[in-house]
């Protein structure tokens, strides 16, 4: 028997939920329109009417907690397919509760990881991207919250609809929302895609972010012919459009030369680079704890590196085979260089903006009438200050990366084609959207609201930090 | 009669993130039309605050939660917005801190000005042209029209805060509030601006609420004076009243802790305020300045709220109906203390003997080129920073070099410190050349040995690295001490020189006040035991009161490690105060030269008597003649021919033929020994009198 | 005079890019593998390896890439080959034997834009077409989203953290949130699909490039404007913001001046100087929302050919669309710098 929506709870709720959203957004809307005449004219808004909106906010709160509840306690299949995913989502939605609720609760004693929580808005953003995180850790790390294999088709469920009856015993009863054109299970391929998503652009986005610094810093502080240089080159990058870029850059053709280990093996040096001079720099004076350190940090770093680089069966094999058990997915490793080599300029251009601002300081003028090195000033007198609006700008990135590497899926570009990642499902989603809505909803849906979270964290961030100062 | 503005009972509170906190408490004053009254204190002690409240204008955090705020008898606090509108630039004025930035820069100064009356008056926009033109040259202005049509960014420093006072008295207001009006601008272009403003509203008979934390311009300006410390009014009075006899110990201790240019330090030493002024969260109980006063006594100072008594029995509490206010204090002992009194703070570091030249600059010349804008490519434009310097430095000797904006003499400090390296002459230190030695080439020894002191407490340290780390990073680049923990002792031991307590080590800097995080400069200079510190205005950015106690600190840090200390100052009164020989600068040349008994008594450089003549001296003792110089200082990219103070000097008629317009003077020796660059005849000079002098100015 | 100079300056910094971004798009394109992909679809699929690099060689692939890059772009002759095969093939005749009329030089400075090998049409033709279709969609977009961008940072910027500028904020914030991908899928599902009750629009603008009407051309033109609009709007907003603190605004506010006046007199335009930048800048990035919209709404424009020509290999074409993808981005920020220069009076009239 296939599920409806919302199931028994929802005879009761529905009815509740269209009122309160009714009201809340009347009432948002008029507030709106308030604070519009109210602005022009310089007179204060009516506070009733704020309190009644924030009243209907707290009611459609309650209503959507009440859902939550229902889902979590009624037993499956009799809370419909809202009811469901709920259900199987429980341990992530749990999780973030606990940790959002004790991080607001302990703000003041969290430092700096404390800071979003200060805002509703950086609250939120927080708790967003703590959902996508933990469902991406629960799902890959123990197999959770999916309800099927993301890539195993069951073929009666061609283009099923949301809560279609799974024909095969032993397996979860429903395909809560769907199957796809390839009877594969929407609701479990978009909870196996979190897992691609959260692990490319957070570790491509760091990586732009070494890059970015690598070279920013240089260029904002030594000026001259590096920074005309190197700005040169990062507005040439900028200049290409980001698709014309991605298709000539991720075509199997490229893939398959010698250019994407080439570009990484360039690209993940920069970090190594970036840590030698760090070490460095603050330990020149004192040579022997130098040399230890370095060679503690380097060894194993230049080895990952070698890992990554290191391709077997490619142009770019030095690593002999027992010592290099990293041989990412080729496509993977393409679209990894790709989408940092389209944020590093950025990141770039960020962070010789401010380095070019924090250089004038006097503390960097008194770091160098003590006689420290270029390097030093640069890593250890300009970097610590910059951070605010690297970390801001991270967080946005991060975002941004997503929707890049969406923008990848949704030209089929570099993954491969049964990749459960959100971008490719929007792309195999959207050839019969016509048709079918649902195999394409799920995963904009959670790419959107990801990308929103993250936003919105950068914004909580934002606030505060212009708050503290 | 009713006083033009009467002020009862204000208070004002800010909100922040969690709490309320109080900026002004049960202010109370009045100003009768055509009246100029003083609003005095340290910065953070709630005086902007007032004439914004005033306004009416404290922003969406502020409120006023207490008293009114009257104009001729009418509430401003009750008023509609459009009424208000009607009072704001009509009847009060306002002049803000920062002249460049009160202008805006996308509109023709004409246009700024003529919206006054087109606003207020409701003239058309000729007409107001018409009034603007007019007013543009009643503040002194040269070529009206063309100023008119100018936007703000094409004028000097001085043209804008010109411009600025123009559009305020615009429509003749009755009050004009000044905020700090020229703390922005060069000593000279101060004095210009102070003496305008006092003839305008004179001329048109506004009244004047002059907010400041000089005391010394006060006198110049101002009828009557309020002292206001920590949100409250602790003293009030008319002007010369309160500066002959101070009664509340916070006046008194502000008084002695600014040095005047009439005496030095052996005559007359600076008397330090311990302490900070309390937060506004976190204030004392009864008397707010209690825990720093030296004559508090427990159990009176600390019980309760203390009210504002006069200070002549016989007249009794404040009185608003009355346009003049009797002498007010909140002080509950200052019938007991002996205001007369030497101060008991008396230890006059001894000077010590000069030792020999360390350091030798001769014929020093510093040009750089001008970062070239978007727009303004083409041939390279170079600023000449520094042009023929030449001077000695002795070992344990303080040598101050004094000047306005553009005078070079940060750029020599820079020189100095290898942070930009000479374009020609000698730096010799003992006998190595370092002049044209960028710092990154230098010996770890020498870079140890010649140090800086920064001027801006908020820029000088690292805001992300805590104090004990900054200064352990010193010792361990100058490779002083065996490991960790023997420089970790030595940053203990350096926090303690320079008088602050050991737990600030483990602080970040944002938790400092700027005081104590100028003695983390100096301790972070001193780490090296350096042979030569260069302060580069190291006060200048400081509350008055804080400035003695690091002026002490850094003579004290001086004396004891024998090091010759380069202070650059554009403060006169403190370059007396501490400086054994100075040398005046003026677009990069020096102008004047010799000890500081030579360079402060006559015969001067007609720059230095307008420099003398220029500082405000908060001492109703001291008599100095005025010496207002014309325009501004121009532009070291563009130096004029011949002499380069020609185009503002006052005694360039004293001068036979077109000598200054033609010739460059030399660094002349006069028979007392100092050294002047000016091509005065012998004559002129000799008749020359004291700029200041006064009861007490011996010396 | 400086004006021009930095006209001139900015004109050189343009042709320079230009020429190096050209140079690396026809790099890749020539990459062996690209070529060898070029002779199995133009010649036969299963030529063996050899035959292949005969094929190239009589075609003047062969030829060092500087050399290939100068012919066309129209610097150096066009390559006259004769073949393994005998044949006589030279570039500017279209691979045929060269005639008497076959100019020497035949490349992009000659107006010779080559030949598409999917769609056996002249490129020059093509781009033409296409990019008439996309002025189209653009321009709408433009029109939508600018004025509303604007209107939207300046009402949220004026008072900064009320209610009106939280309101806007969030939705600003969620339309920077949204890709094109993600909100054109959504706004097809709900309004075109009937799946939520609403047929409004059409899920398809085939139509619209002959004949654009509100129904087919108005998702499209809004799921492109709603990407950029939250961005330039947050710009905007930040500007106005900054500018509202400013003294000048508390100078004209103490002068009495109406709060209406002060944001349209005082605030405006010191304020817009930033977003236009922005708004410049922004124009290359539409080009990405130009492709998605236009392969998801299956609207044949120049975003369509640049997917059609990369997923080919297509390489006249994809040179083509290159040169005036490049073209376009650096005008823009070239304008963008003139634009900036010329609002700000600052830079415009010079220092004193």
């Amino acid at each position: 028997m296939p599920l409806d929506w919302t199931g028994t709870p929802g005879a009761l709720l529905n009815p509740l939920l269209a009122a309160s959203v009714g009201l809340w957004l009347t009432l948002l809307a008029l507030r709106l329109v308030a604070a519009l005449v109210a602005v022009w004219r310089a007179t204060p808004v009516a506070p009733g009417l704020r309190r009644a909106s924030l009243w209907a906010g707290r009611a459609l709160g309650l209503v959507t907690c009440a859902y939550v509840l229902a889902g979590m306690i009624l037993p499956a299949g009799t809370t419909g397919i809202v009811g469901g995913v709920i259900a199987r989502f429980a341990p992530a939605i749990l999780t973030v509760a606990t940790v959002i609720g004790l991080s607001v609760g302990l703000r003041r004693r969290l430092g700096v990881f404390g800071l979003p929580f200060h805002s509703t808005v950086g609250t939120i953003g927080a708790a967003l991207v703590l959902f996508w995180v933990v469902t991406a850790l629960l799902y890959g790390g123990f197999g959770l919250i999916a309800t099927h294999d993301p890539l195993r088709p069951i073929s009666s469920l061609r283009n099923a609809l949301p809560g279609s009856p799974v024909p095969e015993a032993g397996l979860y009863p429903h395909y809560l929302l769907g199957g796809d054109s390839l009877a594969r299970d929407v609701f479990s391929r978009m909870v196996a895609g979190s897992v691609i998503v959260l692990t490319i652009a957070p570790l491509a986005t760091l990586t732009a972010v070494l890059v970015g610094l690598s070279l920013g810093l240089p260029a904002g502080y030594l000026g001259g012919w590096t920074d005309r240089v190197l700005s040169f080159a990062a507005n040439l990058i900028l200049a290409f459009p980001v698709i014309l870029l991605f298709y000539l850059l991720v075509t199997p053709e490229v893939a398959s030369s010698a250019l994407p280990p080439v570009m990484a093996a360039v690209l993940f040096g920069a970090p190594l680079a970036f840590v030698a001079v760090l070490v460095h720099s603050r330990l020149r004076t004192q040579p022997g704890r130098n040399a230890l350190t370095l060679a503690a940090v380097l060894v194993p770093l230049a080895w990952l590196w070698a890992a990554v680089v290191s391709q077997a069966g490619t142009p770019v094999t030095f690593l002999p085979a027992r010592l290099d058990p990293l041989d990412p997915d080729r496509g993977l490793l393409v679209v990894f260089v790709a989408v940092v080599f389209v944020n590093a300029p950025i990141v770039f251009r960020i962070v010789r903006g401010l380095t070019l601002d924090i250089r004038t300081r006097d503390y960097v003028a008194a770091a160098r009438t003590r006689g420290e090195t270029p390097a030093y000033i640069m890593l250890w007198e300009v970097l610590p200050n910059a951070r605010g609006p690297l970390i801001v700008d991270t967080c946005l990135r991060i975002g941004y990366t997503t929707i890049l590497l969406g923008t990848l899926g949704f030209f089929g570009l570099g993954l491969p084609p049964e990749s459960p990642d959100w971008g490719s499902t929007i792309n195999e989603g959207r050839k019969l959207l016509l048709v079918y809505v649902h195999p394409a909803l799920p995963p904009a849906a959670a790419l959107l609201s990801l990308v929103l979270g993250l936003n919105l964290l950068a914004d909580g961030l934002r606030e505060q930090s212009m708050a503290d100062r | 009669m009713t006083p033009l503005l009467a002020i009862q009972g204000l208070s004002v509170t800010f909100a922040t993130r969690d709490r309320l906190l109080p900026a002004v408490t049960d202010l109370t004053l009045t100003i009768a039309a055509g009246e100029a009254l003083a609003l005095v204190g340290e910065s953070g002690c709630g005086k902007s605050t007032v004439a914004a409240a005033i306004l009416r204008d404290l922003g969406p955090s502020g409120r006023i939660t207490g008293g009114t705020v009257r104009l001729d008898g009418q509430d401003l606090s009750t008023l509609s917005p459009a009424a208000l509108r009607a009072i704001r630039g009509r009847r009060i004025v306002m002049v803000q801190q920062d002249p460049m930035a009160s202008l805006n820069p996308a509109m023709t100064v004409g246009a700024q000005l003529a919206e006054v009356p087109m606003i207020h008056e409701g003239v058309s926009r000729a007409a107001a042209m018409v009034r603007a033109r007019a007013i543009v040259a009643d503040v002194q202005l040269p070529d009206p029209d063309r100023i008119l049509r100018s936007y703000p960014h094409q004028l000097s420093g001085g043209q804008q805060q010109r411009i600025v006072i123009a559009m305020a008295l615009m429509s003749r207001p009755s009050l004009l509030i000044l905020d700090e009006p020229t703390t922005a601008l060069d000593v000279t272009v101060e004095a210009a601006v102070v003496q305008l403003v006092k003839d305008l509203c004179r001329s048109q008979g506004t009244a004047l609420l002059f907010i400041t934390h000089n005391l010394g311009l006060v006198l110049d300006v101002c009828d009557r004076i309020c002292v206001m410390y920590a949100g409250e009014v602790v003293e009030a009075g008319p002007a010369r009243a309160v500066f002959d006899a101070m009664r509340h110990p916070y006046t008194q201790a502000l008084f002695r802790a600014i040095p005047v240019p009439a005496a030095s330090r052996d005559h007359r030493p600076l008397v330090t305020i311990p302490g900070t002024m309390p937060q506004p969260d976190a204030l004392p109980p009864g008397c707010r300045f209690a825990p720093r006063c030296a004559h508090a006594v427990a159990g009176l100072c600390d019980a309760g709220p203390v009210p504002l008594l006069p200070v002549r029995p016989g007249a009794t509490t404040l009185d608003t109906r009355r346009a003049a206010l009797p002498h007010m204090t909140r002080c509950l002992r200052h019938t007991a203390i002996e205001w007369d009194a030497a101060p008991t703070a008396f230890d006059p570091q001894p000077r010590t003997a000069p030792g020999p030249v360390v350091l030798r600059v001769a014929g020093l010349h510093t040009h750089y080129p001008v970062a070239r804008s978007l727009f303004a490519r083409g041939r390279a434009q170079v600023v000449r920073a520094n042009t023929d310097v030449t001077f000695d430095l002795h070992a344990g000797e303080t040598l101050a070099v004094v000047g306005e904006s553009g005078s070079g003499k940060s750029t020599l400090a820079r020189v100095l410190t290898g942070l930009v390296t000479a374009t020609a002459g000698q730096v010799r230190f003992h006998d190595r050349p370092i002049g044209g030695v960028p710092v990154a080439d230098r010996d770890p020894a020498t870079v140890a040995a010649i140090q800086m002191v920064f001027q801006n407490p908020a820029d000088t340290l690292n805001p992300s690295v805590s104090v004990g780390r900054q200064i352990q990073r010193a010792l361990t680049v100058f490779r002083i001490g065996r490991n960790t923990a023997d420089r970790q002792e030595r940053m203990l031991g350096l926090l303690d020189r320079v008088r602050l307590p050991r737990s600030a080590a483990d602080r970040l800097p944002r938790h400092l006040s700027g005081g104590q995080r100028q003695r983390v400069g100096i301790a972070r200079a001193f780490a090296g035991t350096p042979q030569v510190v260069v302060a580069d205005e190291p006060v200048s950015a400081l509350d008055v009161s804080v400035q003695a106690a690091i002026t002490d600190l850094l003579i004290d840090m001086q004396a004891r490690h024998g090091t010759a200390l380069l202070f650059i100052s554009h403060d006169l009164g403190i370059v007396r105060y501490l400086a054994d020989r100075v040398l005046v600068m003026y677009l990069g040349y020096v102008v004047e030269a010799g000890s500081t008994a030579q360079v402060f008594a006559p015969p001067y450089h007609p720059y230095t008597e307008a420099l003398l003549s220029a500082v405000p001296i908060a001492d109703t003792g001291v008599k100095r003649r005025q010496v207002i110089l014309q325009g501004d200082v121009p532009s070291a990219v563009n130096p004029p021919p011949g002499c380069p103070f020609q185009t503002r000097c006052h005694r360039k008629d004293q001068v036979p033929g077109d000598l200054c317009d033609r010739m460059l003077p030399d660094l002349r020796t006069l028979p007392g020994g100092g050294q002047i660059r000016c091509h005065l005849p012998d004559a002129v000079l000799a008749a020359m009198t004291p700029v200041i002098a006064g009861t007490d100015a011996a010396g | 005079m400086t004006l021009l100079t930095h006209a001139f300056r900015g004109l050189a910094t343009l042709v320079l890019t230009a020429l190096c971004l050209t140079y690396v798009v026809f790099w890749l394109t020539h990459l062996a593998p690209n070529l060898e992909k070029l002779a199995r679809t133009q010649g036969s699929a299963r030529m063996a390896d050899d035959a292949v690099v005969t094929w190239l060689a009589n075609r003047g692939y062969d030829q060092p890439l500087p050399v290939l890059y100068g012919q066309w772009l129209g610097v150096l002759l066009g390559s006259v080959v004769t073949g393994t095969d005998g044949e006589v093939r030279a570039r500017c005749a279209d691979g045929a034997a060269p005639a008497t009329d076959t100019p020497p030089r035949c490349g992009i400075l000659q107006g010779d834009w080559g030949t598409s090998t999917v769609l056996r049409d002249d490129v020059g033709q093509i781009i033409a077409t296409r990019l008439a279709l996309t002025g189209k969609l653009m321009g709408w977009v433009l029109v939508l989203m600018v004025p509303g961008a604007l209107v939207m940072g300046i009402l949220a910027g004026m008072r900064e953290g009320g209610r009106l500028d939280r309101g806007l904020s969030t939705v600003s914030i969620l339309t920077t949130a949204t890709p094109e991908y993600v909100s054109g899928v959504v706004l097809i599902a709900v309004f075109a699909t009937g799946s939520f009750g609403i047929t409004w629009f059409k899920g398809t603008a085939t139509a619209a490039m002959d004949d654009a009407t509100f129904a087919n051309f108005t998702l499209p033109v809004v799921t492109i404007a709603l990407f950029g609009m939250g961005y330039i709007a947050r710009m905007t907003r930040a500007s106005m913001a900054e500018v509202m603190t400013a003294p000048y605004i508390r100078t004209a506010r103490l002068k009495g001046v109406r709060f209406r006046d002060i944001v349209l007199r005082h605030a405006l335009r010191n304020a817009l100087i930033a977003p236009f930048t922005v708004i410049m800048l922004q124009i290359p990035w539409l080009l990405n929302g130009v492709v998605v919209v236009e392969t998801l709404f299956n609207y044949k424009g120049f975003g369509w050919t640049l997917v059609q020509a990369a997923a080919n290999n297509d390489i006249d074409l994809l040179l083509g669309v290159s040169v005036v993808s490049v073209t376009v981005v650096l005008a823009t920020q070239f304008l963008s710098d003139v634009g900036y220069a010329l609002l700000n009076p600052r830079i415009r009239t010079g220092a004193a």
